[in-house]
């Protein structure tokens, strides 16, 4: 029985996944996905429901094999090796507690499994529990515990045998936002406290973006775009992206000219110029700006700004912002968020200038 | 209220059930308790005689250890078939179901005739055994407490079946990939996650077995051969063949209070809906 890591040991684990590829029948799960995990990362899979995020992970643990590709663990191929010698840790969507077993059983399982003495069992798993706040619960069964506690048994009894990779599969989905945004915290402590690979599925848009060291973008079966979150928020490679990862405005271009780093269109009767952060396959192209990149003002903004007329058609009031809703002269609508504090309201029907600075929009390829 | 008046024509429907078991089950049974008091004279006589005859004794402690014996290798071998009936590959499904659903429709009788012509001297079993050469000497399968044990396990393994299958059947499929993930066995998850989980099922299914078993009457009268007479086959052996109406009465009355005694344990234990599967 080979021992879990001895401290010293380098505790996390590098992968890559090479042209990955997964079928189901007829069904493509996963399409010839590539993908590098870097050592100590935490990456987050977002992507819409049915993407394959959950089938890659599985990949990854080895609990499924896929139809095509190679996995690669420290630069030896770990493809064929099974689920139980891989020994990553995992959290399981619905936790996936063992419910005859006490917490503190539950957490001393893989310890067991490994061998360890039980004087080493004991006490690892009283500084895990000590670690993530269930001290009290321990003598208690799963089914006895509140969402987050057992939340919380899950990433102790994934952790507590010090995996190189630690899969964590929506493990926040069942959770009120209070709750939610507690646990994230901790796992973005946990993860700089035991600097574990992490690798954490979500289809929360705004979970992977806080979490995470890089996001991969799932849709279909397919890897979109993987980067720092900072990247695909503000230089989403595709339309998918962009969208997916947030409120954006788009506005159709008619003619686009690139001149090196930047491309410049037309919209309406004024000139737009953008970032050029892809590579546009036809002429047809459209220009993306976030709501709150985007400002309200009586007149046009110029130094280093786009600008165009708008009409104000209505408000919506978060609290912290307000959403105004626009429409522009040739009818596409537009959102603008500001902050409530630093703007006095704007009253609805008034004709207004819309700007943003040229570094914050970017253009995109019209349609898919 | 309209709450009321649908629970008071629920009960309407249950009617006609409630009706047949009081005519055919209470009724009767009250009669049997009044022989137990009153044959052939008025008292506890017949109670008193039931702890003290060394017969009826030694009857009521064969059949707590052929029903024993019996709920022991019923849970077994019908855990084994569940097992394969919920997690086995689509034609061994087929196949467990088969031998789930094919006892059902052969009549006990048939079934305990069928054993008997399987394990008796000149049965099948010992012909060939004897025609193979390995004994010379038929071996005593049948006409003992051997063949009413065989005859009744194979009657109550599908009784058993389900309520395991049923436990089986409700594991969360994650906790099993959970314990695989954490580096264990095959072996190891089935002895500490697979069957700790399954303890419900196998209570409820031990429970059944074990108080059908106590009334069983025709498996042991025919693969018992009148040599391993259990409790049921007492009680008819009293009352029509040495006209002892009262100590066959109140036999039947003790085993009917046993059986109440176990099944208010199993309701303390399990809901009756994990038993049916
Ligand atoms: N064992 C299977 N057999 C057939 N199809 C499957 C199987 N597992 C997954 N799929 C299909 O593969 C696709 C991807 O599933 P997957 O569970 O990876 O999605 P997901 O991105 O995790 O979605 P969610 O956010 O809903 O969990 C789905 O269309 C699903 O129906
Ligand atoms: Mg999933």
């Amino acid at each position: 029985m080979p021992q879990s890591m001895q401290p010293g040991d380098a505790k996390a684990a590098e992968i890559k996944a090479v042209s990955i590829g997964k079928t189901f029948g007829a069904f493509h799960a996963l399409k010839n996905l590539s993908l590098d995990i870097g050592r100590g990362e935490f990456l987050t899979l977002l992507g819409p429901s049915g993407s394959g995020k959950t089938t890659f992970l599985m990949i990854l643990a080895g609990f499924t094999a896929p139809t095509t590709g190679r996995l690669m663990m420290d630069g030896k191929d770990i493809t064929d090796v099974p689920a139980e010698d891989r020994s990553y840790g995992m959290v399981f969507q619905g936790y996936a507690l063992f419910p005859h077993l006490t917490v503190e059983q539950n957490i001393a399982f893989p310890l067991k499994v490994r061998g360890h003495s039980s004087a080493d069992v004991k006490r690892k798993v009283a500084e895990i529990v000590e670690r993530v706040g269930l001290t009290g619960h321990e003598k208690k069964l799963p089914a006895k515990l509140s969402g987050g506690q057992q939340q919380r048994v899950a990433l102790a009894r994934a952790l507590v045998f010090e995996p190189s990779v630690l899969l964590l599969d929506e493990p926040f989905s069942a959770l009120d936002k209070n709750l939610r945004e507690m646990m994230q915290q901790e796992v973005k402590r946990l993860h700089q406290e035991t600097g574990t690979t992490f690798v954490f599925v979500t289809h929360d848009q705004s979970e992977a973006l806080a979490l995470s060291s890089r996001v991969a973008i799932f849709n279909h079966g397919e890897l979109l775009q993987v980067g720092k979150p900072q990247d695909v928020y503000e230089r989403p490679s595709n339309r998918f992206v962009a969208e997916f990862l947030g409120e954006i405005n788009l506005l159709p271009l008619d003619t686009v000219e690139l001149n090196g780093e930047t491309a410049a269109g037309k919209f309406e009767d004024r000139t737009i110029v953008l970032n050029k952060s892809i590579t546009l396959a036809g002429k047809k192209a459209v220009a993306a700006v976030r709501p709150e990149h985007m400002f309200i003002s009586a007149s046009p903004q110029t130094s280093d700004c786009n600008a165009i007329t708008c009409r104000v058609e209505g408000a919506t009031y978060f609290g912290a912002s307000t959403k105004y809703h626009l429409r522009t002269r040739s009818g596409t609508s537009l959102a603008v968020s500001m902050p409530t504090a630093s703007t006095s309201p704007i009253a609805p029907q008034s004709d207004v200038w819309v700007s943003w600075p040229v570094h914050q929009g970017f253009l995109l390829p019209d349609g898919g | 209220m309209i709450g009321k008046s649908i629970t008071s024509r629920k009960i309407l429907l249950l009617a006609p059930l409630l009706l047949f078991l009081g005519l055919a089950y209470v009724v009767p049974f009250l009669g049997v308790v009044r022989w137990s008091f009153t044959m052939p004279e008025v008292g506890l006589g017949q109670y008193r005689a039931l702890m003290t005859d060394p017969l009826v004794q030694s009857v009521f402690i064969r059949t707590l250890r052929i029903c024993l014996i019996v709920t022991a290798a019923v849970l077994v071998t019908a855990y084994a078939i569940a097992y394969v009936w919920v997690r086995g590959s689509s034609v061994q499904r087929m196949l467990a179901e088969f031998c789930i659903l094919v006892p059902f429709w052969i009549s006990v009788l048939t079934r305990a005739f069928g054993w008997l012509a399987m394990l008796s001297n000149r049965g099948l079993i010992n012909t060939w055994l004897q025609s193979a050469g390995i004994i010379s000497e038929p071996l005593a399968l049948a006409r003992n407490e051997l063949g009413v044990i065989i005859g009744m396990t194979h009657f109550l393994i599908p009784f058993a079946v389900f309520p395991i299958a049923s436990a089986m059947r409700s594991i969360d499929e994650r906790v099993l990939l959970a314990a695989r993930g954490m580096g264990a066995s095959r072996t190891r998850i089935f002895w500490t996650v697979f069957v700790p989980l399954t303890y419900g099922g196998l209570i409820g299914a031990g429970l059944i077995v074990f108080v059908f078993a106590l009334g069983f009457f025709v498996t042991p009268a025919i693969l018992g051969g009148g040599r391993s007479v259990m409790v049921a086959e007492l009680v008819y052996l009293r009352i029509f063949q040495s006209p002892d109406w009262g100590l066959g009465a109140a036999i039947s009355v003790v085993l009917v209070l046993f059986i109440g005694a176990l099944l208010a344990l199993m309701r303390r234990f399990i809901k009756p809906a994990h038993l049916i599967g």
